[in-house]
């Protein structure tokens, strides 16, 4: 069905019923945290697992898509359709400027470019007058979707974010299982022969990394008018290193491992926040835990185990 | 008062010499990661939380040991050096047969334990280390007034970037360094050690980071975040250069430290972003960097 194989059907009704029921059992702000970071892993995952680049600077999109959601829901009272969208158009469009100068480069020289470019970003944003600087947008209003559905209520607003979230996560999947999707794998196994095959394996780069901050984008915007705030955080190297980290230990790759490693990563920022500066340390133990001996991640450790694609 | 492009002169050398002072620690670094990166062909992320651990270790030998600054500057280098090496030994070796990018995620979640660490028991305030006596003061040079310290970091930066670049192109052992560098198996053949070698370069790099580390102790205050404020500017750095050249990454630290002191009085809204410009450029220009060979 829709390009899934039987086990990641199960895998996926699996995760609908728990976003269905979830709420109910758990704080729904908590929740859609989760998911906010689900998607923005599932953008990142679209980069590093697909086309086998490594972008260190998914901060930028995610927190330029924050920063104008944020500003246009506080200054124009638009629809929050709206705000959203140019979110996420926010951060295509800065995806296609910045991924144009990335491209140039692969390996570990498109993460250093890409982590440089966002923290050009972040300076920018530390300047720029509509950012609020250090203080950043706060008591940004939820407002209204398609002007009748008023989102200040937690559960309404819970369920255009598991809407959103949803749209996002079989957007990707589309992405990875069209024509398209198959060439930039291609690319990733071997760039030369799919040049050579006539493919513009540059345009091909260029097209999935616009895409990739899009969804970025739109997950930004969506964490702004949940929380109702924007600041320097969301642009920030450390949120591009978390995104990384979500997805490494949910498995690179994989097309459930960005949900389950948002899962656990948020839970337990949100459980060791009182602990202070131990959150960063367990987050980099995790990092070098999988790295040194758990490079498929937890999705992509089960998939090998019982065979099967996740 | 001489006044140059209709600024007075002290202000422009004044913050030419900030400038250069940057450029000192972007060269030292950018360095370190060139070196590093040519024999173990990983990023290391960590370089800017082990310049950060130089910093520390000097405070804490004066402050816990009662040793002074300038035993520090050999001191510092020879601790962190070893516990890279240490790491080099027990963690990093075990990627070399992995893809680059491994290295580097690896490398990242170790800055993120060692700051984090820092952090849990200094805070983030940062802490003072004093200018040591014998470089108290400032002299006169006739156009503008040059603290005394200021003036010996970039000195001491200038002739350690010397030193390693006379290491690895004049002397036998950087003659082998660049060979197994180019091709580990043959040189190993010839009888070298090469993990040795390899070990004892990212000792080298690390060693270097905490000199600078040292170095920037009395004029940054002593903080968990003083790497990573740092290291990202350093990765376009080494961006602009192209990791392919010891001597270019040294032009290019300089050099650009220059450049940033410059905007700092023509245009100071864009001194902090004006590296990542000069980077932008260079990547439209000459993707491969200034002094990178052809991939």
């Amino acid at each position: 069905m829709f390009g899934f194989s039987r086990a990641q059907t199960v895998a996926l009704v699996l995760m609908v019923i728990a976003i269905a029921v979830l709420p109910y059992v758990l704080y729904p702000v908590f929740l859609m945290r989760v998911l906010c970071a689900a998607l923005f892993a599932c953008a990142f995952n679209l980069m590093i697992g697909y086309v086998g680049l490594l972008s260190f600077g998914h901060a930028a999109f995610f927190g330029m898509g924050s920063y104008v959601t944020a500003w246009t829901m506080k200054t124009w009272h638009v629809d929050a359709s709206i705000a959203i969208a140019l979110g996420g158009m926010t951060g295509a469009a800065l995806g296609a400027l910045l991924g144009y100068l990335a491209i140039r480069r692969s390996g570990i020289y498109f993460a250093m470019i890409t982590l440089a470019l966002a923290q050009m970003v972040y300076f920018f944003c530390l300047e720029a007058p509509f950012t609020g600087g250090e203080d950043g947008i706060q008591q940004v209003p939820r407002g209204y979707l398609f002007g009748f559905i008023n989102l200040a209520n937690d559960m309404t607003m819970y369920w255009v974010v598991a809407a959103v979230f949803i749209g996002g996560f079989l957007l990707v999947h589309r992405i990875i299982h069209s024509p398209f999707g198959a060439v930039l794998k291609g690319i990733r196994e071997n760039e030369p022969r799919a040049t050579s095959l006539g493919y513009r394996t540059d345009d091909y780069k260029l097209i999935a990394f616009t895409l990739s901050c899009m969804i970025a984008g739109l997950a930004g915007g969506t964490k702004a008018l949940v929380f109702g705030i924007a600041t320097l955080t969301d642009v920030h190297y450390s949120t591009s290193g978390e995104v990384v980290l979500i997805t490494l230990l949910g498995g690179l790759g994989t097309v459930f491992g960005p949900a389950l490693g948002a899962a656990v990563v948020i839970s337990m920022e949100n459980y060791l926040a009182q602990f202070g500066a131990w959150v960063t340390v367990t987050q980099g133990v995790i990092f070098m835990i999988c790295v040194l001996a758990f490079r498929r991640g937890i999705i992509g450790e089960i998939g090998a185990k019982l065979k099967i694609a996740l | 008062m001489i006044m140059i492009f209709g600024i007075p002169g002290p202000l422009l050398f004044g913050q030419l010499l900030l400038g250069l002072i940057n450029g000192a620690f972007y060269a030292m670094l950018s360095l370190g990661l060139a070196v590093i990166f040519g024999m173990l062909n990983i990023i290391n992320f960590a370089h800017g939380a082990l310049f950060m651990m130089g910093a520390f270790v000097s405070w804490m030998l004066l402050n816990y040991v009662g040793i002074g600054y300038f035993p520090a500057l050999i001191l510092a280098p020879l601790i962190v050096g070893a516990f890279g090496i240490f790491l080099e030994k027990t963690i990093i070796s075990r990627l070399y047969k992995l893809d680059h990018l491994y290295g580097l995620l690896l490398t990242f979640g170790l800055s993120l334990v060692v700051e984090g660490l820092f952090r849990n028991a200094y805070g983030s305030s940062g802490m003072p280390y004093r200018i040591p006596d014998l470089l108290q003061g400032a002299t006169n040079l006739g156009f503008m007034y040059m603290p005394n310290y200021r003036g010996w970091v970039v000195l001491a930066a200038f002739v350690v970037c010397t030193a390693t670049w006379l290491i690895i192109e004049k002397t036998s052992l950087g003659a082998t360094l660049r060979a197994a560098t180019e091709n580990a198996p043959m040189v190993q053949a010839f009888g070298v050690d090469v993990p040795r070698l390899i070990t004892l370069t990212y000792g080298g790099g690390i060693a270097l980071a905490a000199f600078a580390g040292v170095l920037a102790a009395p004029i940054y205050s002593v903080n968990p975040n003083m790497g990573s404020n740092f290291i990202n500017t350093v990765f376009a750095v080494v961006v602009i250069g192209g990791m392919g050249s010891i001597l270019g990454s040294i032009v290019t630290g300089f050099g650009l430290g220059v450049v940033e002191g410059l905007t700092k009085v023509f245009y100071p809204q864009a001194s902090a972003t004006v590296v990542f410009v000069v980077m932008v450029i260079v990547l439209l220009t000459r993707p491969r960097g200034l002094f990178g060979k052809a991939a």
